[in-house]
């Protein structure tokens, strides 16, 4: 079922197959004291398509221009294929980058542009007119060979960017944010078909992102970060469903997760305000002790989702309609939580309002904050 | 950025290297060597030590021409900086008229130096020039062959007219550079065109401003041809700068000892006012 | 809080050519109530913020008139406007302390000492700020310099109304959702007219009373999240809103009857039959449409399924065409072909792009 596997299968006429293996070794990027990225260790295997996931200042951009070569790590060792090119520079590195910011070359046509890291290269007329129309194809960017980036839409100068990056068969492909300056509704066209790209270029992607919905829908396997540090790398929805500390889950929720502290006192979950919570699903079998709760939005309900669910009244803060939905912000002894339920819900900010905690979507947290029972989900990865 | 280390690298340094020596170090070291020597006949040289430094620091002479070279700079610094400031202000943003203030602005910094030194000279001159004949033909007395306060106001004219122009262009490089949000934010804000001057266009432009006053203080404080050609540093010694000076010393006089004191001094002098200067311009920026 | 008029407003860059391709904003005449939140939404391009620096007066209309509560005020500048706007990027003074960027339009007034500071000190409790009121604006953050630039357009009390362009584009997403939240707050504590252009459905939607959809220099459709969401009367309008938009499909309307994909299926209301020249499109959104348990319904092929966590996107195919459909996140969906149900009442008849009401 999975047709991102299938897609990949076909690949592109010509493409040397990709077998190398990036390895980063307990890398670690100070500059003075400030401490960019601490301790990581990263294996991507040949062919993948990682997100880097964390919020700006997190490490991301740092540790892609280490994997590029543009930095050298202050300590540590980044390995290619098993080979250390730690101090080799990224000349010497099969890397292509496509940056936050459109950037091509404003006096040279979309061909042009695409062909230029070719033409630095001194490969043959023909074989760089091939490769440019073969990728050109694949962004979609055919009839469009013979304008200026100005004359693009910003969705347009993006995809020349990318095809400039992928032209060069390079077998490290970064992506630094590409898709924030881009509209919308381009993002999400854009968000569809890169998996798909991805997949035939068999390169090794890396992309950075803000945007937990972008990982989501990209797939792959997920690198959470969080003050310059890995949480969790692993498949996308694994990481999703089993965040392995509250870091990570805060990172990858948006809205953020919702949080809860509870004592479980003979089994049961005591939450301030004299709120118990029967010892279903995940909050089975814990031993007493202080912990904390975590639950997402869509899993803070409006009404009763099951007859294990508690209502807990709460006040409203705000709400939001997206029309479909709305987003109904809460406060709750200093908790502040946000509800995203189906439908219309006209609510007043300061009027009380019934929600509902589920036990069986609860995301249970020790007091190292480490996960210590998540919901089971019918379809886990 | 970390560097990647290879040594080999150091040979493309070297053509500077080489470049440098031939044009700063060999020539420095031959006036430093001069500076502690007592010459006779070009050819024969005692060991003096600190002698020149002493005299030339003590001199009379020195230090008239240091005073006038600092009113010089200074004033030249107070009129061109704020015209420049202005003119800039006033050139138009965008549009077919930029072009063609830039090209009007950019005239004078292509004329050489003899050059407008001789143009002024036969502009001001009192008999035939321009400007000479205009001044006395409405009644005032002006003759900077003769009169010092004119041949002041004629040099100083003379580098307002051919340097401001640089002012215009690093201030007008400033200001476009500041994005039209900041325009509009300050007009909803309801700001005055003071404030808009002081608040944005000003900490905007601070960097250029700094670089343009380095440039010319530094450019002011040698500054030789002009005042050669306009009247060779007279009348008296009323526009005698310290180049002039010097030159006079050293060529004039053949004293190449006290010339090379006095020109290391004169060296010594511009690097440190010009490092103080721009610690003290950039120091702010560091802090906040 | 003032009511904003626009009587038949149309701007063009190029004021020498006069053909209707040339305008950034074609006729529209709207009007926006007083202490209302408004969103101008729409891909870039649009005319979205040529319209809103025509209300504050950054740009002078090139045809048109901008009555404020009744009052022509379309040749007054921004100032007499009294209008507070903020722009995508934060616009900070830098060589201020954040307290003196938040007095700066107060002080610009005339207004000194105990009525300023009071101002000031209320806006920044309001926004957060006040532990930051005597740094330099200068290192600040990206979302604390946007906050101030916030500030300083609600420090004025009087204010006609606010406008914003896009403010959150440099916000990360997690302080997106602070902020805006904190900005319906505000709305709702200061009562001002509010009108907030973005390209960003969920900013647009979660943000205003009423949604202005903007394509190509002209206002599409003006309505509520709901009704936006639920009855789009242009398929522009059906596939801007929503995420993934509205499923649009070819058809041949007959009566209460519809033929899509070589399939017929029943129409809830009577379109009678659209002339031939025109095209004729069924629209039905992602998440109304069933996939049904037995296999009944209109057979389709899945040809995808992307987990987005909390729901799934199943990427079916009908015949030729391509139809994405929402499913809950503990569905279990069938390996490859299934039958997909639409909800009768959500089902829209588009002739040349519009919605056509039909009757019972």
């Amino acid at each position: 079922m999975d047709a991102r596997a299938a897609a990949g299968g076909q690949g592109l006429g010509g493409v040397t197959e990709h077998t190398m293996t990036l390895e980063l070794r307990n890398v670690t990027k100070r500059v003075g004291s400030e401490m960019h990225v601490a301790g990581i260790s990263l294996t991507l295997a040949p062919g993948t398509l990682n997100v880097l996931l964390g919020p700006t200042l997190s490490g991301k951009t740092t540790l892609l221009r280490l994997m590029a070569g543009l930095d050298a790590p202050t300590e540590g060792q980044v390995l290619v294929g098993g080979r250390d090119v730690t101090g080799t520079p990224v000349r010497r590195r099969s890397v292509a980058m496509v940056y936050q910011q459109f950037i091509n070359y404003p006096n040279l046509t979309v061909y042009e542009n695409i062909a230029s890291p070719l033409r630095v290269a001194h490969i043959a007329r023909a074989e760089i007119d091939r490769r440019v129309r073969e990728t050109a194809g694949l962004m979609r960017l055919t009839a469009l060979l013979d304008r200026y980036p100005l004359e693009l839409s910003g969705g347009q100068q993006q995809r020349t960017a990318l095809a400039r990056a992928i032209v060069k068969r390079a077998e490290l492909l970064l992506l630094d944010e590409p898709l924030a300056n881009l509209d919308y509704k381009l993002r999400e066209e854009l968000r569809e078909e890169l998996p798909k790209l991805f997949a035939e270029i068999g390169a090794i992607a890396v992309y950075a992102t803000a945007e937990p919905s972008d990982a989501l829908l990209l797939g792959g396997r997920t690198a959470t970060l969080s003050s310059g540090r890995v949480t969790q790398f692993g498949p996308t929805l694994e990481v999703y469903r089993r965040p392995v500390d509250r870091a990570t889950a805060e990172v990858f929720s948006d809205p953020p997760m919702n949080f809860v502290a509870a004592r479980i006192v003979g089994g049961k979950a005591h939450l301030p305000g004299g709120v118990v919570l029967p010892a279903r699903g995940p909050l089975a079998g814990l031993a007493d002790g202080d912990i904390s709760l975590g639950f997402r939005a869509n899993h803070l309900y409006l009404r009763q989702p099951s007859h294990d669910a508690v209502a807990v009244t709460a006040t409203v803060a705000v709400v939001e309609i997206t029309g479909s939905e709305s987003y109904v912000h809460t406060i709750r002894e200093g908790d502040r939580w946000v509800a995203l339920a189906h439908g219309i819900h006209e609510l007043n900010p300061g009027a009380p309002v019934e929600v509902y905690l589920d036990p069986y979507r609860m995301f249970v947290f020790g007091r190292d904050d480490r996960l210590v029972a998540a919901p089971n989900f019918a379809e886990a990865a | 950025m970390d560097k990647i280390a290879d040594n080999r690298a150091w040979f493309m340094v070297l053509p500077v290297l080489v470049l440098v020596a031939f044009n700063a170090v060999i020539p420095l070291m031959t006036v430093v060597n001069y500076s502690v020597q007592e010459s006779f006949a070009g050819n024969v040289f005692f060991f003096e030590g600190s002698k020149w430094f002493e005299q030339v620091l003590h001199s009379d002479r020195f230090h008239a021409a240091l005073l006038r070279q600092f009113v010089f700079t200074g004033t030249i610094l107070a009129i061109e900086i704020p015209l420049g400031v202005v003119i800039a202000l006033t050139m138009p943003r965008r549009g077919p008229w930029v072009s063609v203030c830039l090209v009007l602005m950019a005239l004078p910094l292509l004329i050489p130096w003899n050059v407008v030194g001789a143009i002024w000279n036969i502009f001001a001159l009192p008999d035939f020039g321009l400007l000479g004949r205009l001044l006395n033909g409405i009644g005032l007395h002006y003759n900077f062959t003769r009169q010092a306060s004119d041949a002041w106001l004629t040099l100083v004219l003379m580098d307002v007219w051919h340097w401001t122009s640089l002012v215009v262009l690093l201030a007008y490089a400033g200001l476009v550079a500041i994005p039209d949000a900041y325009y509009q934010a300050a007009k909803i804000d309801g700001a005055s065109r003071w404030a808009v001057f002081r608040y944005i266009q000003l900490p905007k432009m601070r960097r250029v401003l700094t670089i343009a006053v380095l440039l010319r203080l530094m450019d002011s404080f040698t500054i030789y041809t002009e005042p050669f050609v306009l009247t060779g540093g007279g009348p008296g010694n009323a526009t005698t700068l310290l180049s002039i000076d010097l030159v006079k010393i050293a060529l004039g006089q053949f004293d190449l000892g006290p010339a090379a004191a006095m020109s290391l001094v004169y060296f010594l002098m511009v690097l440190a006012m010009s490092w103080v200067f721009y610690t003290v311009m950039t120091q702010g920026e560091a802090r906040t | 809080m003032t009511r904003i008029d626009l009587v038949d407003l149309a701007h063009s860059y190029n004021p020498q050519t006069q053909s209707a391709g040339e305008y950034a904003l074609k006729k529209t005449s709207l009007t926006f109530a007083a202490g209302g939140a408004y969103a101008l939404l729409g891909p870039s391009g649009c005319g979205k913020t040529t319209l809103l620096n025509l209300m504050s007066g950054l740009l002078t209309p090139t045809e048109g008139a901008i009555l404020f509560d009744g009052v022509d005020v379309t040749l007054r500048t921004t100032e007499q406007r009294n209008i507070a706007q903020v722009f995508q990027f934060p616009v900070v003074y830098d060589t201020m302390s954040v307290y003196d960027n938040l007095a700066f339009p107060l002080r610009n007034r005339g207004l000194r000492g105990a009525a300023v500071d009071l101002r000031v000190r209320e806006i920044a409790a309001m926004l957060d700020l006040t532990p930051t009121l005597a740094r330099k604006a200068k290192g600040l953050t990206a979302d604390s310099k946007q906050k101030i630039s916030l500030g300083r357009g609600l420090v004025r009390a009087d204010v006609s109304a606010m406008l914003f362009d896009e403010p959150l584009t440099v916000i990360d997403p997690h302080l997106k959702w602070q902020l805006r939240s904190q900005l319906k707050q505000l709305h709702a504590q200061v009562a001002t007219t509010m009108i907030y252009v973005t390209h960003d459905q969920t900013e647009a939607l979660t943000f205003a009373e009423k949604v202005i959809v903007m394509y190509d220099g002209a206002v599409v459709q003006i309505g509520t999240p709901e009704e936006l969401f639920e009855h789009p009367n242009h398929t522009f309008v059906g596939y801007f809103i929503g995420s993934p938009g509205m499923n649009v499909l070819p058809a041949t309307i007959n009566g209460k009857t519809a033929v899509v994909g070589g399939h017929t299926i029943s129409l809830p209301r009577f379109y009678g039959k659209p002339l031939a020249s025109t095209r004729t499109e069924l629209g039905i959104r992602p998440e109304f449409i069933r996939i049904s348990e037995n296999g009944k319904g209109l057979p389709v092929r899945i040809k995808r399924v992307d987990d987005v966590g909390r729901y799934k996107l199943a990427r079916v195919a009908l015949g030729p065409l391509a139809l994405n459909v929402m499913v809950g996140e503990d569905a279990r969906l069938p390996a490859d072909s299934a039958g997909i149900v639409f909800e009768p009442g959500r089902l829209h008849v588009y002739v040349d792009g519009h919605l056509v009401e039909g009757s019972a």
